[in-house]
């Protein structure tokens, strides 16, 4: 990191980089005799494919792995849920709220968790909907903690706080005389 | 959110602040929202005692039962006595130099107080039968064996009593004798004292007595057919002076020789014109009287033959004083006159009429009116001539030192007696004021911060300890003729005995205005006009911005009720009187509608004795308003003597008349109480200008519980005939207290409670859904104190979520009193220590913050008590949830906390009432009390939620906040620098 900023900002360091990308996609230039592109192909593919399948199992293991890791988090969050009581205080309002906030941000980053994953071979749907399902039970978790803290406005008490009196049609005053 | 956020914050205000709510001040904050002013009231008689040396003083007995000693420089009270309701002072005097004498209770009771510290030194209980007048006389040189004798003629007894200890050395009963004693004589040197007095409407009798043993020397008696008149003026030490009972002669009377003497001299005899009826002046002048018929003033001179001979005739006079000896047996009395807006002081000599000691003209505020009363005092000079200082008392109850040709100080005591209290918007802010002010006093303001500074960073020494302390007591805010951000400042319109309308501002308790009401004044028409009450009869606010505020002052001509009414109105930013009505109908009750017109004036009902309600304003806008609204308007009267609430609905216009602004009304309900065990004693209403924020409540357990709110409901005690009177009266068996709520609409008693064994008097309050009474249990020797509250039942089904989350609720709609909704009361009582002389309850401007009672103590103290330990629903041992909820578990008794009392260490003397009114910012509550004192301060029962207080250090804040950002750009520039570094290397 020094040395590339180093590049960038004081320019004194120099480097050519001989390796060049571009060649693939344009093939103007003849394969060497003997050389046979599709022999190499189908050469490697056996034991590419092995090697890919590999992958692809390990990669598909994986993101089942990921997609249950939620539920570790979530008994670990009922535990703490537990932990923390029923009635409103900093802690309980802390851990509620990261309840809720971790669901909502694992389901943000839905896609980001299963980039690594990603393959055409790979059925991902699964995973993502166990992931998905076990953050929303994280979520509902959070909520019914929320609810059992009396902040979730579930009661008519809830509703009718803000409402003013009824006005009264009649009007009446009066009293001891004045003297 | 609704209720979860409230939760949520009142949590994160548990946190920030302690658990216990308790107002309590710091001492150095004594003074910064608070002010106290103490007052005696209007002077009755004032004695001076101005030794050589020493401080000069005057004694002086009030109105308000108020015995003080003032210092005659400044005017200050040295001290003061607040004697009982029932304990008028009727003489006061000083005795050898070092007591206060006083009598009073109608002469039964003779204190001497000391003169330096106001400690009483003794007290005697005189004893006598008959009612009669109450002399109090401190002869000279009348010696006992201790020390001088006070004479006193009280209950138709002679008393003698020892100035040293109060002992009574004789008395002489003259209540046998039928005599009613108007004067009691004693004559230079003489061991003789006469009482002198009439029999029946024309006989004059005098009786000699021994002043040694009190022995009756001789008694002389003699008719006069022709009757006499009022009272007896003493004029000199043989003479009397009366009128006849037609009241156009005088008679003399001279007493002292072989046989009583009477001579009549027909007014028109000595005075050329006639005057219409004569008024004898009390003033004792020697050798003179003074009397007064309608404006003319005439002093006649009593010859050594016993001839009448008028001195002078003055037309402008106000008052005279009595006769005061100086040097060398002279004797001078004031005369004080009217001459424009100017007062005239005379001094003159008894024996040479044509020569004026003194002639000082004094320019006087209008406002305070006629003079009433002068007392003389005299000094010597640096010159060493005579001087003379006068004591003046004016219309207006204020009391002014006169010296010189100047007012040395002057006292507002109307403001002693207050009757009613409204307040009244300051005008707002214009922009440009401020600007000029600040430049003007930019160095002040300068030295000030650095004061402040200097005294958050704690290097302020002593001194500049007391400046910063004095600085923010005379704040330049808190006198601001402007509206604050708070709605902190406002005007106190004060309404007073005198007739006089004072502007207070709250910031300092200064005042801003005084008006002397014309209505109010004693006229021709108008023979004792009394204030009854005020109101706030425009508050502009939105449309109207550009009118100025106005308040109604309700007043009447004679103390009955059925007297006719004077209505002024007065401006409240000028001070103006706007216009004022008078003598038209007479007036029982005032009704302040709901209604305003479209200049936001206020309208009002004046039910008059024939029950006829009368519109005010006059303006057609209001009746087309009224006849909209025709039928929902009702009115009740409650008949404390015959045990009767009626209630009234208004029907027509007035048959028979030409006005358009009479109503008639129709009795539609009546409540009779059963006169031989109940007798209402209290009565108590909701505030009409209270705001109550919501109707639910929510309980433990999420429920909810409807708060009855009604603005027509009335709290009514009653108690037996026999137990409302003194303590003592009743058995605990026969006594017994009985409550009501009454629906004032429809007549419907919502609910009855019997309190048996308990009398009053009951105090209440009622507010929002609830009252708290104050009364006295029989049985367990204590005071008690009960609270009641009302729900609702008929909304308690509105449970369904969904239905109130879209607004499918019938829950703010208007509702009629005749659906008879059903209601559930509840109910607790708590012992209490105090006797509590008046009671009222904070008031916020959105009424969300909580309560707190308002409890005028025996003492004369405002204590706050939090609603919450008033609470129906306390119980012994209260689940979580209810903890939760803020109840307090039951005690038997309320706790009085020492830090919740507002008054601090100050006492409101004579407390008559306490008057709450909400400030813009919604945790504070401005409180008023009154008595003979007043008092101001602001007070949040929720402590300062919405604010930061007073104390908060802004300086340590702002300095924080540099500090921080120096932080940051020190380490910014280090870091700059480093890397710099590293990159180098």
């Amino acid at each position: 990191m020094e040395k590339g900023k180093g590049v960038m900002v004081g320019g004194r360091r120099w480097a050519v980089d001989f390796t060049d990308n571009s060649t693939s996609p344009s093939r103007d230039i003849p394969d060497p005799p003997g050389f046979s592109r599709s022999s190499q192909d189908q050469d490697d593919s056996t034991l590419s494919r092995q090697k890919k399948d590999a992958e692809s199992n390990w990669k598909s293991q994986k993101a089942w792995e990921v997609a249950q890791a939620p539920f570790k988090n979530l008994l670990m969050m009922g535990f703490m849920m537990w932990m923390a009581g029923s009635t409103v205080h900093l802690f309980s309002i802390g851990i509620t709220f990261s309840a809720l906030w971790q669901p909502i941000s694992a389901l943000q980053g839905v896609g980001k968790v299963f980039e690594p994953y990603k393959d055409s071979r790979v059925d991902l749907l699964g995973p993502k909907l166990l992931f998905i399902a076990l953050n929303l039970g994280g979520l509902a978790l959070g909520v019914w903690k929320l609810n059992t803290l009396g902040l979730l406005p579930t009661h008519a008490s809830d509703w009718v706080f803000s409402l003013p009196p009824a006005q009264e049609v009649e009007h009446s005053g009066g009293g001891i005389p004045l003297c | 959110m609704g209720n979860g956020m409230i939760r949520f914050f009142l949590v994160l205000l548990l946190f920030l602040s302690s658990a216990e709510y308790i107002f309590s001040l710091y001492e150095d904050q004594v003074g910064l929202m608070d002010w106290h002013q103490r007052y005696v009231g209007k002077v009755k008689h004032a004695v001076f005692h101005t030794q050589k040396t020493g401080r000069k003083r005057v004694a002086v007995s009030t109105e308000e039962n108020v015995v003080a000693l003032l210092d005659l420089r400044h005017g200050e009270i040295i001290w003061r006595h607040v004697l009982g309701a029932n304990d008028a002072v009727d003489a006061v005097d000083i005795a050898l130099g070092k007591y206060v004498i006083t009598l009073s209770s109608e002469g039964s009771i003779l204190r001497a107080w000391s003169l330096p510290d106001g400690q009483m030194v003794w007290g005697s209980f005189l004893q006598g039968s008959n009612l009669s007048k109450s002399l109090l006389s401190l002869p000279v040189n009348l010696k006992a064996n201790k020390g001088n004798v006070i004479l006193v003629f009280s209950k138709g007894c002679l008393h003698a009593v020892s100035s040293i200890d109060g002992e009574v050395l004789w008395e002489k009963d003259l209540s046998a004798e039928s005599i009613e004693v108007q004067q009691i004589i004693r004559p230079l040197g003489s061991d003789m004292i006469y009482a002198v007095g009439f029999v029946g409407s024309s006989q004059f009798d005098a009786y000699q007595i021994n002043a040694k043993n009190g022995e009756l020397v001789k008694h002389k008696s003699a008719d006069f057919p022709d009757g006499f008149y009022g009272d007896l003026l003493l004029v000199s030490s043989d003479i009397l002076v009366s009128l006849d009972a037609t009241r156009t002669s005088l008679v003399t009377i001279d007493f002292q020789k072989g046989e009583i003497i009477f001579k009549k001299t027909h007014v028109s005899d000595i005075v050329d014109e006639s005057f219409g009826t004569a008024v004898l002046l009390p003033s004792e002048l020697s050798g003179m009287f003074a009397v007064r018929f309608n404006t003319l003033l005439v002093f006649i001179k009593v010859t050594i033959e016993g001839k009448l001979e008028v001195v002078d005739k003055i037309t402008n006079a106000a008052a005279v004083s009595d006769a005061l000896s100086f040097s060398e047996g002279q004797q001078a009395f004031a005369l004080v006159e009217h001459v424009d807006r100017k007062i005239l002081l005379t001094m003159k000599l008894v024996h040479d009429w044509n020569s004026d000691l003194l002639k000082e003209s004094i320019a006087m505020d209008l406002q305070r009116g006629m003079v009433q009363k002068v007392f003389i005092n005299t000094y010597i000079r640096t010159d060493r001539s005579q001087g003379f200082r006068a004591l003046i008392v004016m219309e207006d109850h204020s009391l002014l030192l006169l010296q010189q040709g100047e007012i040395v100080w002057s006292r507002e005591e109307g403001l002693a007696s207050v009757i009613d209290v409204t307040t009244s918007e300051l005008p707002v802010e214009k922009k440009g004021i401020l600007v000029v002010k600040v430049e003007q006093s930019l160095f002040e303001w300068l030295k000030g911060h650095v004061l402040k500074l200097k005294g958050t960073l704690m290097l302020a020494g002593p001194e500049d300890i007391a400046a910063i302390q004095g600085m923010r007591l005379k704040s330049s805010e808190k006198s601001k003729m402007t509206r604050d951000h708070n709605g902190f400042w406002k005007l106190l319109i004060v309404l007073t005995k005198a007739g006089k309308l004072y502007a207070l501002h709250t910031g300092d308790g200064r005042v801003v205005w005084s008006l002397l009401l014309p209505s109010l004044r004693e006229s021709g028409s108008c023979k004792r006009p009394t204030g009854l009450s005020v109101y706030q009869w425009q508050v502009p606010h939105h449309h109207a911005m550009d009118e100025n505020p106005s308040v109604l002052v309700v007043g009447r001509c004679r103390p009955n009720w059925d007297a006719p009414v004077a209505l002024s109105f007065v401006d409240t930013y000028t001070g103006k009187e706007l216009k004022s009505m008078g003598l038209i109908h007479s007036c029982a009750q005032v009704i302040p509608l709901p209604f305003t017109d479209s200049t936001e004036q206020r309208l009002h009902l004046l039910i008059d004795a024939e029950k006829h309600a009368h519109l005010y304003p006059r303006t057609s806008e209001a009746i087309g308003i009224l006849q909209h609204e025709f039928s929902n308007i009702y009115w009740y009267s409650v008949e404390a003597d015959n045990g009767i609430i009626r209630g009234h609905v208004l029907t027509s216009n007035c048959i028979g008349m030409v006005d358009e602004y009479c109503f008639t009304s129709r009795e539609l309900w009546s409540i009779v109480f059963p006169s031989e065990s109940e007798k209402i004693i209290a009565t108590a209403t909701r505030k009409l200008n209270e705001v109550v924020h919501t109707q639910a409540k929510a309980i433990a357990d999420q429920d909810v519980m409807y708060k009855y709110i009604s603005k027509n409901l009335l709290f009514v005690a009653t108690s037996a005939p026999k137990a409302s009177g003194e303590f003592g009266m009743a058995q605990p068996e026969e006594s017994c207290l009985v409550v009501y709520l009454i629906d004032t609409v429809t007549g419907r008693i919502l609910h009855r409670m019997t309190h048996h064994g308990s009398q009053g008097p009951v105090h209440a309050v009622l507010s929002e859904n609830w009252v708290v009474y104050h009364y006295f249990n029989l049985r367990a020797h204590r005071y008690e104190m009960s609270v009641m509250e009302i729900y609702d039942q008929s909304w308690v089904d509105n449970k369904d979520v969904w239905k109130l989350v879209v607004g499918k609720h019938n829950l703010t709609s208007p509702i009629s009193l005749y659906s008879r909704p059903a209601v559930v009361t509840k109910s607790q009582s708590y012992f209490f220590t105090h006797s509590v002389k008046a009671i009222a309850v904070t008031s916020t401007a959105k009424g969300i913050t909580s309560k707190q009672l308002l409890i005028g103590t025996i003492g004369d103290q405002v204590l706050a008590l939090d609603k919450r330990y008033l609470d129906p629903r306390r119980s012994l041992d209260p689940t979580q949830a209810e903890k939760e909820e803020g109840i307090i578990p039951l005690t038997d008794s309320l706790p009085i906390i020492p830090q919740s009392y507002v008054t601090h260490a100050l006492n409101v003397e004579g407390l008559r009432g306490i008057v709450t009114l909400p400030a813009k910012l919604e945790s504070t509550t401005l409180v008023f009390a009154y008595g003979v004192d007043i008092f101001f301060t602001r007070i949040a029962p929720s402590r300062t939620y919405d604010s930061l207080t007073e104390d908060f250090s802004y300086a340590l804040l702002l300095l924080t906040i540099v500090a921080l950002i120096a932080a940051i750009f020190v380490t910014w520039i280090m870091s700059e620098r480093k890397e710099l570094q590293e990159k180098w290397t």
